[in-house]
């Protein structure tokens, strides 16, 4: 195998760190984004509504 | 008067035939309601059967004749071994199934409205078959429970043995009861949420007898002695490869269903099982890639050795945990508890915060199985720190459950079937809080090994997991079968108490128990030699093993109520007041008050 251990550490310890980063920024913004609220807000909603019916 | 012997003699024979007519029509009657009574629990009143069409059935056919085939030549080559064995469970199944389709092959095509209709069957017959593996599965967890405590209990059988019986328990919860509760919703909540009708009716039938043919396997394979020795995933590679099939067919009802969904936004309850299906798959084929000694052998060697078999296998392990045990039955709660409690969810975006959380975290935290091993201590030391994190969007996610009761507690005081999913909601932050504790490799020092892990195992299984499936289907049952409650609200409350109070006892039974057992095994002497043998410590845990196999039992009669009760609901719960079945598709949701305990 050529991937030694401090390659993997080394690789854990930047790649791994920004990615997760990135990742967290990522999933925060499209939770919080502004314009996204109004259809959480539906989707939270619509669920509620008693119609047991697929839509046409 | 020729007449009027004519009259009598026709009149006479009109009665005759009449009577004849009518014990007819009167045996059709008969029959059909006894039809009806043994097609009840699963379809309601129309037949599972001729709601495919013709299409479908010829497909379904094709595909247990090929089933059938597969078995008779793992039958031919597998004479001898288990396996043979195996291909004769395969024939059996696929037979069986193709019988039951055969008897209704011809019935009339379905009426084309049902396509405005969502398509339960599925999930009806998966709500029958996880109460079958419920009851199973626990069974065998008390009796498991009893041997660690009367060890006679095997009755020198060699099925019976702990080693044989512990994975079927395991198995018979896990994927039995669990697998098949998270089938038969993911089928109901995904319809719901993107209002629309599964993509097709053949494939759900597929995923669902697919999927218990695994579980047959397993069990039965473990009976009879076969094991990759994997814990979780101990079937041997012809049961993997099945299971393969299974899942990718499931992840495409997913995304075919999703595809024609008629809401824009794809609710969060859906990602939850997405994750869970897409992340299984994944698992699972890595962690089961074996080589077969051949063909013809159940026996398989796995691809890796060593710490790094070890390691592949924890990763697998504890993400079985997170995807399998954690993010479906999130699924499950994050629909079934703010519809049930009328109310939605508390915070939608922490929702999606605490799924990308737990998505991503959950993937590094398996090491912590594995301290003080041969692992290399950054590797522990990243599950370690994984573990600590992970307890952010765990509580997160426990935190919105109880935040959107917040204002309803009277709902919750009143109405068992809410009370099931808030204490579900509790006790997964119990379990989700002390595995981050117990992920530290301090404390892991100490309950590593022990009984700890046990009670911690079961305060997520038995609190969490079984909790909240009890609690979706308390509020699923009536509504599919369009009853106004279910038969007892009576049996809810108890079957509440019973499961409570057996997890309770449980889970402190087995705390007690680890925590003694982890101290006796580092307690030394001033000689500084350890002061108990092993033998001191079994011997310390005997009353703790009494306690818990009496935990279990309360639990397991909750459950057998929960049965009897969905049961009566389909047989002879009280119909929704409705003038017609075509609109009478209404939840009861909206009137959930109506099932109050009291
Ligand atoms: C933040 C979340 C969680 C973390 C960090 C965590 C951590 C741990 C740790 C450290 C162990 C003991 C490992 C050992 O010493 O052998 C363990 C075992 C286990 N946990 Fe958790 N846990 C979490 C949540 C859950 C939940 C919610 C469930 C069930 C629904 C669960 C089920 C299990 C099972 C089945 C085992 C036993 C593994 C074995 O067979 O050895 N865990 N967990
Ligand atoms: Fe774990």
């Amino acid at each position: 195998m050529g991937i030694e251990h401090d390659t993997l550490v080394a690789i854990s310890k930047s790649w791994g760190l920004f990615y997760l980063i990135a990742l967290a920024i990522a999933a925060t913004a499209y939770a919080l984004w502004p314009s996204n609220a109004k259809r959480f807000e539906h989707a939270k909603n619509s669920i509620l509504d008693d119609d047991d019916k697929p839509l046409k | 008067m020729p007449q009027r012997a004519d009259a009598a003699a026709l009149s006479y024979r009109d009665c005759v035939s009449a009577k004849i007519k009518c014990l007819r029509y009167y045996r059709q009657q008969k029959k059909r309601v006894s039809r009806d009574r043994v097609s009840l629990l699963f379809m309601g009143d129309n037949d599972m059967i001729s709601q495919l069409t013709s299409t479908e059935r010829q497909y379904a056919l094709v595909i247990l004749v090929l089933m059938s085939l597969c078995g008779l030549v793992m039958a031919a080559g597998g004479r001898g071994d288990p396996l043979g064995v195996h291909g004769f469970v395969v024939l059996a199944f696929s037979v069986g199934l193709a019988f039951v389709l055969i008897s209704g092959f011809y019935a009339p095509q379905p009426d084309p409205e049902q396509q405005t209709q969502y398509y339960d069957d599925p999930t009806k017959v998966g709500i029958a078959l996880t109460m079958a593996w419920a009851v199973f599965g626990m069974f065998f967890g008390v009796w498991v429970a009893s041997l660690l405590a009367w060890p006679d209990l095997t009755f020198d059988q060699a099925w019976s043995s702990f080693g044989r019986m512990r994975p079927v328990h395991t198995t018979g919860v896990i994927f039995g009861f669990g697998g098949n509760a998270l089938i038969a919703t993911s089928f109901h909540v995904l319809q719901r949420t993107s209002r629309a009708r599964l993509s097709d009716q053949l494939s759900p039938w597929f995923v669902l007898f697919g999927f218990n043919l695994f579980c047959v396997l397993a069990v039965s394979g473990y009976f009879m002695g076969i094991t990759q020795s994997k814990e979780y995933a101990e079937p041997e590679w012809y049961a993997d490869i099945w299971l393969v099939i299974v899942w990718i067919v499931y992840f495409a009802i997913y995304l075919r269903t999703l595809a024609r969904r008629k809401e824009p936004h794809i609710y969060v309850a859906n990602w939850y099982y997405m994750a869970f299906i897409l992340v299984v798959a994944v698992l699972h084929i890595v962690n089961n890639l074996a080589v077969p000694i051949s063909f013809g052998s159940a026996k398989s060697y796995s691809l890796f050795s060593g710490v790094q078999d070890a390691m592949t296998q924890w990763w697998y392990g504890h993400n079985a945990v997170a995807f399998f045990l954690t993010a479906g039955f999130l699924g499950m709660m994050y629909y079934y508890l703010p519809k049930h409690a009328g109310r939605p969810i508390y915070s939608y975006r922490l929702s999606i915060i605490s799924f990308w959380g737990i998505t991503f975290f959950y993937m590094w935290a398996g090491s912590h199985h594995l301290h003080y091993t041969a692992l290399p201590q950054w590797v522990q030391t990243l599950g370690m720190s994984f573990s600590a994190m992970l307890l952010v969007p765990s509580w997160a996610s426990a935190g919105n459950a109880l935040a959107t009761l917040n204002g309803a507690w009277h709902k919750v005081r009143d109405d068992a079937t809410l009370r099931f999913m808030m204490v579900a909601a509790v006790f997964y932050g119990i379990a989700t809080f002390e595995g981050s504790f117990m992920a530290m490799r301090p404390v892991n020092a100490l309950s590593h090994y022990t009984d700890w892990t046990v009670g911690h195992v079961h305060a997520g299984t038995l609190g969490w997991n079984s909790m909240i499936v009890f609690g979706a289907f308390y509020a699923l049952v009536p509504w599919l079968w369009k009853r106004e409650s279910m038969y007892s609200p009576k049996l809810v409350e108890v079957h509440f108490w019973l499961a409570l109070a057996g997890a309770v006892v449980y889970v402190f039974a087995m705390w007690n128990s680890g925590i003694i057992q982890g101290l006796m095994w580092r307690t030394y002497t001033e000689n500084g030699v350890l002061a108990y043998s092993f033998l001191d410590s079994v011997e310390a845990m005997h009353p703790y093993y009494i306690a818990r196999a009496f935990g279990g039992l309360l639990f397991l009669t909750g459950t057998i109520i929960c049965s009897y009760n969905i049961w009566m609901t389909v047989r002879a719960g009280k119909a929704l007041a409705t003038d017609n079945d075509a609109e009478g598709d209404i939840p009861v949701f909206a009137r959930n008050a109506v099932q109050a305990g009291e």
